[in-house]
């Protein structure tokens, strides 16, 4: 098998070397735009624009585990928060607001009138706001979530800052669930419904329109709104990724003493990493709001952070298109590969066998290969380093303990 | 010492003005160990001064207090005016101080060119929204930044610029060192055992690289060197730390033929 494996990275290093990126990536997205057409429009396309929306996820966690090499096993809090924001913004959920006729910016005809029983139209009560300026909505809320959670973990490693992280992972979608009598403990208001959650909620309509760009029949428009999301993060990672901020996260990653040292802010270079992290699992999250047509407490279980995470080390840690390939194939093993898991929302049971199945595929990749299917150059090298570097590594130890990185 | 002195190159130095780096007291205590104690250092303009010292002697917790790393237990360090006892790293290298390590301490999956970027970090002013346009300015200062990085890394004689740090052999490693603390355009440079490892040619070369930093570049240089040669050819001024004390300090003739300095290297004759 990871003969089998080696063969198709050497092809696709072949065949991305011989084309220059510009091209394989544009054949790529023609492909990805046609490709509801080879679909059609069954359960495929559906399995495949819930994919998108896991994809825009692990990239999001990519930044922090995979560039700034922190590991988060509680990123499912982002989806939640991204998720009850398209919740809030775009349903019924506040009925009395503006004195039960609602607010409306720019929303479609069925999320702004509906007919009454004499024959009038009347404004539809709550918030109802454009799902394009909803998810930068949700965005900019799960980036500043991202960094209040963020900033308590600074001064923990690893296995320290997994836990941590874990608990915020669980924290978050029970104070949703017992935000049935105000947020937080102030007001009075309804902002979770509890364990029934938020539904319906508003489907996605252009700005200037006010017809709703797909149905249920039709689920094309909606592949193609998920798949725009995916190329924006795309090019935001890739752009981030290469720049001053991406050298500093990789710097951060590999030595954080050596990083600070040569002037590199640890508390903003990492709360970045967990702001823009969060952020794109708060931008997914409000699609799959809106898409799911509920926002539900039992969504956001712990089981989804190690599904996006698993994502991150099957495909690759570190490489954005290591990472789309890991979520592509394990958002449709869980989607085709474990049918019997079919009939719950998302696919998760804390109970049922994928965890199992999922730990067993990443026991065999950290066997086989534990750089993931497409590894970063840079991930490849690091885990095999003892292999190639041999006995000079020893005089270069490490002497990390030596210093009291202070944040 | 005097307000000017001669380099090898037989080139007069100027020193005057204030010091670049002025240490009083400066105490660091691990739970029960004095790793340092009360040390008073200074580091005149433009001048190469080198601590010196058995293993263990503390210099490079020493380093460490000055540079941010360890916060000193008492002491003040001012560098260039500037209050910097126990600032963070970072601040410290915004500051104008920069570093290499003992052991060395590349991104090691990073090439030699982007290592030198990191250096760069605190001199650009790229903002993430900036970084992800890619704004006309961003755009300059990264093609700026590379450019810099590649003239640095043939200053220092680093070839290989888009090998990744780990396969470059040790002398490259040590080298590639220098120039990412460069890149941060410091005042002060402190070197921790530049030369170990290298041969004598290697060193020679070194040797002559921070006379040109000093020369050319108005640079200051504290030096933690075990190698003699090196210590003494360079050095304008050398102090000596043993057991966490300063035990002398002077010229490298002073120093050379200081009984206690002799003592600590070779033990007493009793």
């Amino acid at each position: 098998m990871s003969s089998m494996l080696a063969t198709a990275r050497t092809r696709f290093d072949s065949l991305t070397a011989t084309l220059p990126p510009p091209l394989w990536m544009l054949g790529g997205l023609i492909l990805a735009i046609l490709f509801p057409y080879i679909a059609g429009t069954g359960s495929l396309l559906d399995a495949s624009i819930q994919t998108l929306a896991y994809v825009i996820m692990a990239l999001g966690l990519n930044i922090v585990v995979g560039f700034a090499g922190l590991l988060d096993l509680g990123y499912v809090a982002f989806y939640a928060i991204g998720a009850f924001v398209i919740g809030w913004f775009g349903s019924q959920q506040f009925p009395d607001i503006n004195g039960g006729k609602g607010i409306h910016i720019l929303s479609s005809d069925r999320a702004t009138f509906q007919l009454k029983l004499n024959g009038t139209h009347a404004e539809i009560p709550g918030i109802h706001i454009n799902f394009f300026i909803v998810i930068f909505i949700a965005m900019a809320i799960t980036a500043v979530w991202g960094i209040l959670l963020g900033a308590p973990t600074l001064r923990l490693r690893g296995d320290y800052l997994a836990i941590v992280t874990l608990a915020f992972g669980e924290i978050v979608p029970r104070i949703f669930e017992n935000s049935t009598s105000g947020l937080f403990g102030i007001g009075t208001t309804d902002f979770s419904n509890g364990r029934q959650g938020i539904t319906p909620v508003d489907t996605i309509n252009l700005p200037w329109s006010k017809d709703l760009v797909y149905s249920d029949l039709n689920l094309k428009p909606a592949y193609w709104v998920a798949l725009g999301m995916v190329v924006f993060t795309i090019f935001v990672n890739r752009r981030l990724r290469d720049s001053r901020l991406g050298r500093a996260w990789i710097a951060v990653r590999e030595d954080e003493v050596a990083a600070a040292s040569m002037g590199v802010n640890l508390v903003r270079t990492k709360l970045w990493a967990y702001a823009i992290g969060a952020a794109f699992g708060g931008f997914a999250g409000a699609f799959l709001g809106s898409y799911n047509n509920t926002v539900n407490v039992d969504q956001f279980e712990f089981g989804f952070s190690v599904f996006v995470l698993s994502m991150i080390i099957i495909g690759g840690m570190g490489n954005i298109w290591g990472v789309i390939v890991g979520a592509v194939a394990l958002s449709m093993l869980n989607r085709y590969g474990l049918p019997e898991l079919n009939q719950l929302p998302i696919g998760f049971d804390p109970t049922s066998v994928s965890y199992g199945v999922f730990g067993f595929f990443l026991l065999i990749m950290m066997v086989l290969r534990p750089e993931g299917l497409l590894p970063s150059g840079r991930r490849k090298l690091e885990l095999h380093e003892g292999e190639t570097e041999g006995e000079d590594a020893a005089v270069v130890g490490d002497m990390s303990q030596m210093y009291e990185v202070r944040q | 010492m005097g307000e000017t002195t001669t380099n090898l190159d037989g080139n007069t130095v100027d020193h005057s003005g204030p010091p670049v780096l002025d240490a009083t007291g400066v105490s660091k205590v691990f739970g029960g160990l004095v790793a340092v104690n009360d040390v008073n250092f200074v580091v005149p303009r433009k001048s190469i001064v080198s601590l010196i010292g058995p293993n263990g002697a503390g210099k490079t917790t020493f380093f460490n207090c000055l540079t941010g790393l360890y916060r000193p237990t008492t002491g003040r360090v001012i560098f260039e005016g500037k209050d910097i006892t126990a600032k963070r790293a970072d601040i410290v290298t915004a500051a104008g101080v920069a570093r290499t390590f003992q052991n060395i301490k590349l991104f090691k999956t990073m090439t030699a060119t982007e290592n030198v970027q990191v250096g760069m970090h605190p001199r650009l002013r790229s903002r993430v929204t900036g970084m992800v346009l890619r704004t006309p300015f961003v755009r300059r200062e990264e093609k700026a930044a590379k450019e810099r990085a590649r003239e640095l890394l043939d200053f220092v004689g680093l070839k290989r610029k888009d090998e990744l740090a780990m396969n470059l052999p040790y002398g490259d490693q040590r080298r590639l060192e220098i120039a990412r603390a460069l890149a941060s355009e410091p005042k002060l440079l402190l070197l921790d055992e530049p030369t170990a490892g290298m041969n004598a040619a290697e060193s020679e070369e070194l040797r002559r690289l921070m006379d040109r930093l000093r020369t050319e570049q108005d640079m200051s240089i504290l030096l933690i060197e075990h190698d003699m040669k090196v210590v003494m050819n360079v050095s304008d001024h050398i102090t000596v730390l043993d057991h966490g004390e300063k035990i002398a300090e002077g010229s490298p003739q002073e120093v050379r033929q200081n009984p206690k300095v002799i003592e600590a290297y070779l033990g007493s004759q009793a």
